[in-house]
């Protein structure tokens, strides 16, 4: 990486804006990051806090892969700016666990076999996170409408809806998982 | 192994009365990981130092290359290090008979999205601003963008290494006297089908790092389903030993046969950290993923299929236009499959097909999940409803008449070994409730139905070698932890939990206890990658005999200690134990004893390749050592006043051999009817008359979401096959070949007119509606126009030229961008 230094020369010779501190409030953990205007809150999040967990997969908005919750709001982090989300609540997937225990949506997906490649899925159930979070009790129709902004290419969605059924206790699981479920976080 | 019913019976666990592992549900060895954010895909990777690339692409769809000029590029002030094709100019291709890429475009272009320059910066905006300051001078020369003109102007050669014109690989086999059976046959189906190219779009764009490190080890990882064939390339392009070379898959986020080629920048990042001495990552933007492509091959067919009276399958014969785009991937194989792998589950009397892959300036197509064989499926069993209506023959009682059986040879010479099709047929007949609902739904909804067969695997590999397709390595710890060792690519269809299942049933642990080390070339064995639907099948054999090999040092420690037989000796889920005793001992314990009599612990298991197929040239592609199989009946609604139509219901049955985890051959069915479905409904690659794509995005590029996507059902047959791991067999391509033509199968059920064109876009069904009068179509309102002659509607076209002028052929292109002129 280059050193401060060196960045503001070559930002001056390219005519880059100079960074800005900007404080975001991520999982809990208050982190001063110095971004530039133009950084998506994805390069943030991903690139400079170093939580992979939030995908990169189109940068323009169209796959989901990106999304986080903004104040408990799912948003897509892609196309949004890190410098507008200053003092906003935000929620990776790393931060859906709650006292070392995974969110029950994460443990739906694990168990029902909704993540295959996995690429898609954090954005995915920070999606039916926030779902659940306002309906505890959402229709198949409601859980369609409210993951259709995020693409999964493996699942063909079939067990995905039937996770969320399961994470809000409207299914069960046909034949269950004789590990027991710790929920701890490896 | 079997069980003891008292302590470890499958009642208390939950398994399926035979196994203690095998067939149960359980979760993946790392879906936690997933779930919880923690898995590192390649892109998550960030070493110190290390620096960004991006890749020049070509502007124009054919174009020489006079000269590259960096002076401005270098002069940017974040550029560390600019590469051009003449440095690196080996060519390469996965099949090694058709080696015609260059990493970067040294001669010249050949689409636009050709890679043609590189340029490692300190971070990811100044390597794309970097490009920009790089000059090329071009000599545009014409671009073939339509595979006929390809055909026509063979003077103008995309590659000067072809033999002939712009032929990437003709095949032209005969199996019996074709037109002498077709002159018997009572019913006689000949139509034109087109079928749309589409791509994988997996949600993780390509991603590479290389690191050169001071001791001459380069190192890359890559989000690739063939470590071994990056392995083996990178060597051969960059002139370094493969002992020199280690290639390491991390997590990867979908594939689906797109990332089965070695790409451009695997070795543009090695590249750039040979001569930087730092480690470079480069990863594609999502346009990026559309050019890298090596998707779904556009095929125009002429299919004639000829029924006897009784409505066998007498004569099959296809012409096959294979649109290539501009470079060969595996376009060789491509070629064979599009006619070798379509003679099953039926019996085929006699069989011709010619098919004929060309070169044009477009993105390289390639193996997408259904390599080769789902176009022509599609044709085919649209063809065979045809036929079988001429006859006045229900859909799945001519599937059933002409079942070829089991142990069986196709007639191209392959050998079917078990076969669960006709099971498939009962299963989606029943669901559906085919007998009481079909023909009786009203003008508007429609059943369709279709079968098809897929390869586990192919006997051929992909360069001749006498070695093991797949390598399976186990550790065992005294601590009771096993430690697999596994070659194979996960990419998401599970293959690095298939060893924990498998050896833990074998050798009596918790599959809790297993770790899986998997795709990295210095740690695990080799294993030729995730294509052709190889892994269950391969490594699960691979691991059988690796287990086995290890439970007889266990049971043989654990007998001796007892004073028992070795065979006497069981175990299941963690515990040894003798049926029927009070003897048992934890699994930890019982490698202690093992230990103690053998020294340290470990075994190997390998696949070997048999040899399979046909006595002819191209006898062994599309030879698999077991078929999987499967049936579809899809119900659609279609709206006859704006043709939109909808699917209300895909009953889908497949013949897995056995679910080793139904879950997740489940997983591999539902994704595999939606990618089907998403091809027939709207999934299109098309592109400008300049060869440019018209929509290299997800927002342009259409793929369902959540809400577009049809509730299915999957039903799992077990047909148990001989050869296969616990009868085990494909389950992750097959499933996607039948629900194409079963939903245009049963949109002519619903409303009488026969979609052969991808996408089924509305506005085709609309237009075909409005020429079409027959019988079932004549009850609509639409179709009171007496624009269209039935005579011209109903002869067949005499070619392939014929009928894309053809009324509602595939004339619906030009709008449609691919025939564009």
């Amino acid at each position: 990486m280059a050193s401060p230094r060196t960045t503001a020369i070559f930002n001056a010779v390219l005519g880059r804006p100079p960074k800005v501190l900007v404080s975001l409030d991520v999982n809990g953990e208050r982190h001063e990051v110095a971004v530039e205007p133009r950084t998506t809150l994805l390069e943030a999040i991903r690139y400079t806090l170093g939580l992979t967990g939030s995908k990169q997969g189109c940068d323009k908005g169209d796959c989901g892969a990106c999304t986080v919750l903004s104040n408990g709001r799912a948003i897509l982090s892609c196309i949004s700016l890190a410098v507008e989300h200053q003092g906003d609540r935000l929620t990776t997937i790393e931060g859906l666990a709650r006292e070392g225990k995974v969110h029950p949506v994460q443990d739906a997906f694990d168990l029902c076999g909704a993540l295959q490649c996995g690429f898609c899925q954090s954005g995915m159930m920070i999606s039916a996170a926030a779902l659940l979070e306002r309906n505890a009790k959402p229709s198949r129709q409601e859980i369609k409408e409210a993951l259709s902004g995020n693409l999964c290419r493996c699942t063909g969605y079939t067990k995905i809806l039937d996770a969320v059924e399961v994470a809000s206790g409207q299914r069960e699981w046909e034949e269950r998982d004789p590990r027991p479920t710790t929920g701890a976080i490896p | 192994m079997s069980v003891d019913g008292k302590r470890n019976g499958p009642g208390a666990l939950g398994g399926n009365g035979e196994f203690d592992v095998v067939g149960r549900r359980l979760r993946k060895v790392d879906g936690l990981k997933k779930a919880t954010g923690e898995a590192v895909y390649a892109d998550d990777i960030k070493l110190p130092r290390m620096l960004h690339c991006k890749i020049l692409r070509s502007p124009h769809a054919h174009a020489r290359i006079k000269h590259i000029d960096f002076t401005r590029c270098r002069a940017h002030p974040g550029v560390v290090e600019v590469l051009e094709g003449r440095e690196i100019p080996t060519r390469y291709g996965v099949i090694p008979w058709t080696p015609d890429e260059q990493a970067l475009a040294a001669d010249k272009a050949r689409f636009i999205g050709d890679e043609v320059a590189a340029v490692a910066a300190v971070d990811e905006l100044a390597a794309e601003e970097a490009l920009e300051l790089i000059d090329v001078e071009w000599e545009i020369l014409p671009a073939l963008i339509e595979p006929e003109d390809a055909l026509r102007e063979e003077a103008n050669k995309i590659h000067e290494s072809s033999k002939k014109g712009n032929i990437s690989k003709h095949v032209d086999l005969s199996f019996g006297d074709v037109q002498g059976a077709f002159a018997g046959c009572a019913a006689i189906a000949d139509e034109s089908f087109f079928y749309e190219g589409s791509t994988h779009t997996p949600i993780e764009p390509h991603c590479a790092i290389g690191h050169y490190d001071s001791d001459g080890n380069l190192t890359v990882w890559s989000s690739t389903q063939i470590p071994h064939y990056v392995h083996r390339e990178l060597a051969r392009v960059l002139e370094l030993p493969e002992a020199r070379i280690r290639v390491i898959q991390p997590f990867l986020g979908g594939a689906f046969g797109g990332k089965s080629d070695p790409f451009s920048l695997e070795f543009v990042v090695a590249k750039l950290s040979m001569k930087t001495g730092r480690p470079v990552k480069c990863l594609f933007t999502r346009e990026e993923v559309f050019w890298a492509h090596r998707g779904r091959h556009p095929m125009k067919m002429r299919f004639r299929v000829g029924l006897s009276k009784q409505g066998a399958i007498e004569a099959v014969d296809s012409k096959i236009l294979i649109d290539g785009g501009a470079y060969s991937s595996f376009g060789l194989v491509t070629a064979y499959y599009a006619g070798q792998l379509l003679t099953g589950p039926y019996r085929f009397g006699t069989y011709h097909f010619d098919s004929t892959r060309v070169f044009t300036n477009k993105p390289p197509c390639g193996p997408k999940r259904g390599h080769g064989s789902v176009q022509p499926r599609f044709a085919f069993e649209v063809a065979l409803d045809m036929a079988a209506e001429k006859l006045g023959i229900d859909p799945i009682e001519v599937r059933r008449i002409n079942f070829i059986g089991e142990n069986v040879r196709t007639v191209n010479d392959q050998l079917i070994t078990s076969n669960g099709f006709l099971r498939c047929l009962e299963l989606v007949e029943t669901a559906s409730g085919w007998k009481e609902r079909k023909g009786k739904l009203g003008f508007g909804r429609g059943l369709g139905v279709a079968g098809s067969m897929y390869i586990s695997g192919t006997a051929y590999p992909v360069y001749p070698n006498e070695m093991p397709q797949a390598g399976i390595q186990v550790k065992l710890d005294r601590s009771g932890k096993v430690t697999i060792f596994s070659g194979a690519s996960d990419i998401g269809q599970g293959s690095n939990s298939l060893p924990a299942y498998l050896i833990a049933e074998e050798i009596g642990c918790d599959p809790r206890d297993c770790v899986v080390v998997a795709s990295d070339t210095d740690l695990t064995p080799v294993d030729l990658g995730a294509y052709s639907s190889r892994i269950t099948f391969m490594v699960g054999i691979a691991c059988l005999e690796a287990g086995q090999k290890l439970w007889a040092q266990i049971s043989a420690a654990v007998a001796e200690k007892w004073g028992v037989e070795a065979a006497q000796v069981d175990g299941a889920l963690g515990t040894i134990f003798v049926s029927g005793t009070e003897q048992r001992i934890s699994f930890r314990e019982a490698v202690q004893l093992a230990e103690a009599k053998f020294g340290t612990l470990g075994s190997t298991g390998s696949y070997r390749t048999q040899k399979l197929g046909g006595n002819y040239r191209g006898g062994t592609i599309g030879a698999s050592p077991a078929y999987s199989f499967g049936a579809h009946v899809v119900e659609v609604e279609v709206d006859p006043e704006t043709g939109l139509w909808k699917v209300e219901r895909v009953w889908a049955a497949h013949d897995c051999g056995r679910a080793l985890n139904p879950t997740l051959v489940e997983g591999q069915i539902e994704g595999s009817v939606y990618m089907g479905y998403a091809e027939a409904a709207m999934e299109e690659m098309t592109y400008y008359p300049s060869g440019l794509h018209r929509g290299p995005s997800l927002l342009d590029y259409r793929i369902p979401t959540s809400l577009d996507t049809p509730e299915l059902t999957a039903l799992i047959v077990e047909s148990n096959d001989p050869n296969g791991p616990y009868g085990a067999k494909e389950a992750g391509e097959g499933p996607l070949h039948p629900v194409i033509p079963a939903i245009s199968n049963a949109i002519y059920d619903a409303v009488g007119v026969r979609l052969t064109e991808l996408p089924f876009h509305p506005g085709k069904v609309l237009r075909l509606l409005r020429n079409n009068r027959s019988p079932r179509a004549e009850r609509s309102e639409v179709n009171r126009s007496p624009r269209a002659e039935r005579s011209e509607v109903e002869r067949p076209p005499a070619s392939l030229d014929e009928a894309r002028e053809a009324p509602g052929g595939t004339s619906a292109k030009s709008s449609a961008g691919v025939s564009v002129r």
